[in-house]
């Protein structure tokens, strides 16, 4: 079981719980605003631009090229971006921060 | 040969130059063919533009037959951005669980239909009626305007001998026309009349600017939707053990639909020109001429994809771009991403085994390339469990 929260573009943080699966499913589950995850976690759409903190980015694994290759032309990605339909939860990731990108 | 695969014809030009040049009434393409150069020329807004004469960007350019700019797809930001917001909230609609219950009636009857029927067209009797019904729904008008849109038969802007045919373009014109004048401001009505009681940046939209959203629902919604859903249709026909293991891994659905989608590539490109004298992939590109995003390409970009040529239904990293790539990506994408999975869905359940009976290719001639984007008949029979 993993403890996540979502800060929303309002600055609203939304607490959620998973225990499997892609962070983003978790989101699109919780209705946390701003992650639509349009392609169904396939990597294609950027509608699950999260960025982590810099202390937690550890946390999660570096991102494939393929993902690299698509928040590279995201004018909101910075280097703590990550698409989070390319993380899995796992038990590690209890108590992440990640903020919803513009 | 299978009927339902589509060869890759940009290969050789994809590997060796990432361009090609295409001949187009006197009015020149490069094609961009890698999926990186798709992807940055897409984001790219400021050197190349879609906000040109109205219809120049389109492939086949369109300019002689059409005045009216569409809108959002021949805007640039940020003026596009306001119509996008607008927009936006509308075109999600299709998430909402009454709509998918809606949809899912329609597909389920229709289907019921041509498992009854014997052979029937597919393109005709079925990917144009389930392509219209929808429509239906993402317009929110009566479900009877159907009838009247599939009478139109498959191309809106296309006819037997003419690949631009002015008079079938006004025909929807026309009919658009009239619709938006018959229509009241109401923000929980139908499209046009949401439309009539919005405002963008502060102003009502003018009967222009609403025609160009219409115009461009009826037209980009059509083809394209159904060129997926009779390739999905052949695919099926010719892997039914692919409908067994969606049957029975129904999770893998989302990531067959966009398989499918990838491979498939329902709208071959689409333009954009260019503002100032450029580069694209070490090629120089003159002010004022076109470049082309052919999705097509992008999507079998063997440095990107592995076996590109295979349909691999629970492809996990898929970076497809056929529905477009940044600022103008599909607005109808949740639309038609909701029409596969009920038809997924909906052949799981009905449909055991279809027979392909006799087809004709559609093909596309792209100057040095010819590209199957699906199919003008596709004869085929239906069988139940
Ligand atoms: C499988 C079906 C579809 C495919 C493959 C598809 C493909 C595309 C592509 C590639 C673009 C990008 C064009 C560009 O960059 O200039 C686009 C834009 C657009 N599509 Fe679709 N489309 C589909 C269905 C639909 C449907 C059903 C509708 C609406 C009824 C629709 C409405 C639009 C609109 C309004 C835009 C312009 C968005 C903008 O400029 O911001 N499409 N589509
Ligand atoms: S959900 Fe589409 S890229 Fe993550």
């Amino acid at each position: 079981m993993a403890k996540i929260t979502f800060i929303t573009q309002d600055n609203i943080p939304v607490i959620v719980e998973g225990e499997s699966g892609s962070v983003m499913a978790l989101a699109v589950e919780n209705n946390v605003a701003g992650i639509d995850g349009d392609c169904g976690g396939v990597c294609s759409c950027a509608t699950c631009h999260v960025h982590v903190t810099k202390e937690q980015f550890d946390l999660v694994s570096e991102a494939s090229e393929i993902e690299k290759d698509m928040l590279e032309l995201d004018d909101d990605a910075n280097e703590y971006s990550r698409l989070c339909c390319q993380i899995d939860i796992t038990e590690q990731l209890d108590g992440l921060v990640l903020t919803v990108a513009g | 040969m299978k009927k339902y695969l589509s060869p890759d014809p940009f290969k050789k030009a994809r590997v060796a130059h990432g361009c090609a040049h295409m001949d187009e009434q006197n009015d020149p393409v490069t094609m961009i063919l890698r999926l990186k150069d798709v992807r940055k020329t897409a984001h790219n807004w400021k050197t190349f533009h879609s906000g040109a004469t109205p219809g120049r960007i389109v492939i086949p350019s369109e300019v002689n037959i059409r005045h009216t700019r569409q809108i959002p797809f021949e805007v640039d930001p940020p003026l596009h951005g306001s119509f996008r917001s607008l927009l936006e909230p509308w075109f999600k609609r299709p998430l909402e669980s009454a709509y998918q219950e809606k949809l899912t009636q329609q597909v389920r009857a229709l289907v019921d239909d041509v498992l009854e029927a014997g052979k029937i067209d597919v393109v005709e009797d079925f990917s144009l009626c389930l392509q219209s019904r929808a429509l239906t729904l993402l317009l929110n008008t009566h479900a009877s305007e159907a009838d009247t849109w599939i009478g139109w038969g498959t191309h809106v802007f296309r006819s037997e001998d003419d690949p631009l045919d002015g008079d079938k373009a006004a025909l929807l014109y026309d009919y658009i026309d009239e619709q938006i004048k018959a229509s009241t401001p109401d923000p929980e009505g139908n499209l046009y009349s949401v439309l009539l009681s919005a405002e963008v940046e502060g102003k009502k939209l003018t009967h222009e600017e609403i025609k160009g959203i219409i115009i461009l629902t009826f037209a980009g919604g059509r083809d394209t939707v159904i060129n997926a859903v009779t390739n999905t249709i052949s695919y099926f026909a010719e892997h039914p053990e692919s409908l067994v293991r969606l049957r029975n891994e129904p999770e893998i659905i989302g990531r067959a639909i966009e398989e499918l989608l990838r491979y498939f590539a329902p709208l071959t490109q689409m333009g954009r020109v260019v503002t100032d004298d450029t580069q694209v992939c070490e090629h120089a590109i003159k002010a004022d001429s076109r470049v082309s995003l052919c999705w097509a390409s992008a999507n079998r970009d063997e440095s990107v994809f592995e076996s590109p040529e295979e349909v691999i239904l629970d492809r996990k990293l898929n970076p497809h771009v056929s529905f477009g790539f940044s600022h103008h990506n599909c607005l109808g994408a949740t639309h038609a991403r909701q029409i596969m999975r009920v038809l997924i869905e909906t052949l799981i359940e009905k449909v055991s085994s279809i027979e392909i009976i006799d087809f004709e290719e559609n093909v596309e001639s792209l100057g040095e390339f010819e590209r199957k984007v699906g199919f003008h008949q596709l004869n085929a029979k239906f069988n139940p469990h």
